[in-house]
């Protein structure tokens, strides 16, 4: 650093850092005061902030992080909070699991509160596979029509939810299963070719009659146990209807041979583990009211 | 105001210039207290506002049963706002931006007529300013002895009266911030709980935040409110025009002013004596004498100051006056003076703006039918096809009843020869029409399910809602989704 008088600006009388670009100087004016005393205060704002809250992470061999002298936890806040809901919505359980699912139905105020409970409970454990309102996805039913692979009435989508479809530890889960008529070679190419042609004629879609023909034998001897002579399905054990418009895992000439060929048996999880009775009994309520409930 | 000028002449090598002050200390302003007319119409109007905020919440209206009784009350947890006999649910929040429209027009109409009389008498910031000079008044006495004061060393007669003073203008202003949070619960219900500990939170916290803003900017802040904060100022000269009234020194008539002794005459001067009475009562502390300025809030208080000086020196009042800018220039030149026109393009316009909204809104208010009909449609999905290929929209049903009793009313729907519907909730099967239950005084919701046969093609549909006893009823059209 040269000598303090070459380092003051002329114009201004201020020193500078000295540091000059382009015969540009940068004056070394002093912080505006209350910027300082800002400074100041957030300083003693965040020790005084230490020592009340968590502030200090756990480093090696600390354990655990700083409490705080005030103990405060959002966990437990959480905790807290959602244990006054829970006892807020008990009162309300109660009264739904002492009523039948149509009284619920039938009821203005529970069938409200199922409606507005079960949407909530839909759209965070049903809606990432049925889609939000029930709209369904390939190979997800949909759940706002009049489809029902299972059961549509009210109890029969309650049982649906406690039990699952095809869970496997549970023993009072809706079961059945297709075999896989070309995987395991049951089955040849041709033969399934046939069947397609069949099945895409109970919705007038063939394009072969010599292949219907063939394709007739062999659907009453491998599909008509589950499916029904007439490919109408059979809801008493989840065999799907063949006839009408509506294709869970598509209706196109080339997704039909594949659900002949692998067979398609997708899973529903059995809700109990996760929800309570009074928690599955509304929303059973609320799919029942998203379009198709019989 | 202090203007900063920076010196940009100086030469390099010579002694640097002082650091130029870029932050003017606000300067500290005493009102004088004026006698007369306008200064009357002032206490006045301070009275009736004053009183209107304070006691309003108090005025009690019976409204039947498991409604609030309280006349004005702004009630969010029923969602709910009535002013007298007019009740406003949150499906009709219209009215309210009708109301701030008639406001805003008001507004525009008396600064078009009369300047801003609006800042000078009514404007919330005017009056609890005036109240709080008064209290001032009261504990540290008139301009100069405010002055006097204030420059004094400290000693307990100094401190008493400062003490006196701030405690007072809390006490009203926490009354100022009490009042505001009973328009928004049953009055004697918070009022009682306030004491009691048991007003919601949000009570103590509102009342804490308006006791803070009224003492802040009542006691402290003042005109520089309106100078440095408030917008009006500067939307204002857009609203008024040459014929408007606004506080005006005449100077055509003032002019030259000097200071006169009782000998002299009047010929050759002007009647102004510039005693500087009217910058001693002015709460904003400009000179009128310098013209229309930004910081003039048309209080007139100067008017009531020099006419008082008028009548001691023998002179006609009304040197200061609300007066137009065309009639000054009239007087100046020695043309006749013309009218006062109250009929402008502006004022006539807005005139014929307020009376049309607020016949609309009367009208709406008088034929405000106790049923309406508010119709949600399903988005996800937005149809379903049926198994037999019909189409199925869905739609949430949102009935208001007003009234205060329960009713029955039909649903239909129209637009849609062979639609049929369902309602979640009710005996099971479709049908053209239902009968539905509708609680008194509040919102059912219904759920319809809405089926149209593939052979139909239909984009929009209509339900109506019909009150079976009254006849009454609301229709809404609304999308019918087909995939097509």
């Amino acid at each position: 650093m040269s000598s303090e008088k070459d380092n003051v600006d002329p114009h201004s009388g201020v020193e500078t850092t000295g540091h000059s670009w382009d015969g540009i100087q940068e004056l070394n004016n002093p912080l505006p005061r209350w910027w300082l005393y800002v400074w100041y205060i957030t300083i003693v704002i965040s020790i005084v902030y230490m020592v009340l809250m968590p502030a200090i992470p756990a480093l090696p061999g600390m354990g655990t992080n700083t409490t705080g002298l005030r103990n405060q936890s959002d966990r437990d806040n959480v905790a807290i909070e959602m244990g006054k809901l829970d006892a807020a919505r008990q009162v309300k359980a109660e009264d739904l699991l002492k009523a039948s699912l149509q009284d619920i139905e039938q009821d203005r105020d529970l069938q409200q509160f199922s409606l507005a409970m079960g949407e909530s409970l839909f759209e965070s454990n049903c809606a990432t596979c049925h889609g939000t309102g029930g709209r369904g996805a390939k190979g997800y039913p949909v759940l706002a029509d009049d489809i029902w692979l299972w059961d549509g009435t009210l109890s029969g989508i309650e049982t649906t939810l406690h039990h699952g479809i095809r869970h496997t530890s549970d023993e009072l889960t809706r079961n059945s299963a297709m075999p896989r008529f070309g995987r395991d070679k049951l089955l040849s190419s041709a033969e399934i070719d046939d069947l397609v042609q069949y099945v895409l004629n109970f919705s007038g879609r063939s394009d072969s009659q010599a292949a219907v023909q063939r394709g007739q034998s062999l659907f009453a001897s491998q599909c008509a146990v589950c499916h029904g002579d007439g490919g109408k399905g059979n809801r008493t054990i989840g065999a799907p209807n063949l006839t009408d418009e509506d294709w869970l895992y598509g209706g196109e000439e080339a997704d039909i041979y594949t659900t002949i060929f692998n067979a398609r048996n997708s899973h529903m999880p059995a809700w109990t583990d996760r929800l309570d009775d009074a928690s599955i009994k509304a929303l059973a309520v609320y799919v029942h009211s998203l379009g198709g409930g019989e | 105001m202090t203007r900063i000028t920076l010196d940009t002449s100086h030469k390099p090598g010579a002694s640097p210039p002082p650091h130029p002050d870029l932050y003017a200390k606000r300067r500290q302003i005493y009102p004088k207290l004026a006698h007369g007319k306008f200064r009357t119409v002032k206490w006045a109007v301070m009275a009736v506002t004053l009183a209107v905020y304070y006691i309003v919440p108090w005025i009690r209206w019976n409204r039947g049963p498991g409604i609030p009784n309280q006349a004005v009350l702004a009630d969010f947890e029923s969602e709910k706002l009535y002013f007298f006999f007019i009740e406003i649910w949150p499906q009709e929040a219209y009215y309210l931006a009708g109301l701030l429209i008639l406001a805003a027009l008001s507004l525009f109409l008396v600064t078009s007529l009369l300047g801003r009389v609006w800042c000078g008498y009514a404007c919330p910031q005017t009056v609890w300013t005036d109240l709080y000079v008064w209290v001032e008044r009261a504990f540290e006495g008139d301009r100069a002895a405010r002055m006097r004061l204030d420059h004094a060393p400290m000693s307990f007669n100094k401190l008493w009266r400062k003490a006196g003073k701030h405690i007072v203008w809390l006490v009203i202003a926490f009354w100022t911030g009490g009042a505001f949070v009973l328009y928004w619960h049953d009055a004697p219900t918070v009022a009682k709980g306030w004491f009691t500990g048991e007003a919601p939170l949000s009570a103590y916290w509102f009342a804490g935040i308006l006791t803070f803003t009224t003492y802040f900017l009542a006691g402290t802040m003042r005109e520089q409110v309106c100078t440095y904060m408030c917008p009006w100022p500067r939307i204002q000269a857009a609203l008024t025009d040459e014929h408007a009234l606004n506080v005006t020194y005449r100077y055509d008539r003032g002019e030259p002013r000097g200071p006169k002794r009782k000998s002299e005459g009047w010929e050759g001067r002007g009647d102004c004596v510039d005693c500087n009475q009217c910058v001693q009562v002015c709460p904003v502390g400009i000179d009128i004498r310098n013209g229309s300025q930004l910081e003039c809030i048309h209080c007139a208080l100067c008017i009531d100051a020099c006419d008082e000086m008028m009548l001691r020196v023998e002179r006609p009042t009304g040197l200061i006056a609300y007066d137009t800018d065309v009639a000054v220039a009239a007087r100046a030149k020695g043309v006749p003076v013309p009218k006062y026109r109250l009929i402008r393009s502006r004022t006539v316009l807005y005139a014929v703006l307020i009376a049309l909204i607020g016949s609309l809104m009367i009208f709406g208010l008088l034929t405000k039918s106790t049923l309406e009909m508010n119709v949600i449609k399903d988005r996800s999905p937005p149809f379903v096809r049926l198994s037999g290929g019909d189409i199925q929209n869905g739609y949430t049903l949102k009935l208001v009843n007003k009234s205060t009793e329960a009713r029955r009313m039909t649903i239909s729907i129209e637009g849609a020869p062979d639609a049929e519907m369902k309602i979640i909730g009710l005996e099971s099967g479709s049908r053209k029409q239902f009968e539905v239950p509708v609680a008194a005084y509040g919102v059912d919701r219904y759920r319809v399910l809405v089926v149209v046969p593939k052979t139909e093609d239909i984009q929009q549909i209509t339900f109506r809602v019909t009150d079976n006893a009254t006849g009454e009823s609301d229709s809404n059209r609304v999308a019918f989704r087909s995939g097509n």
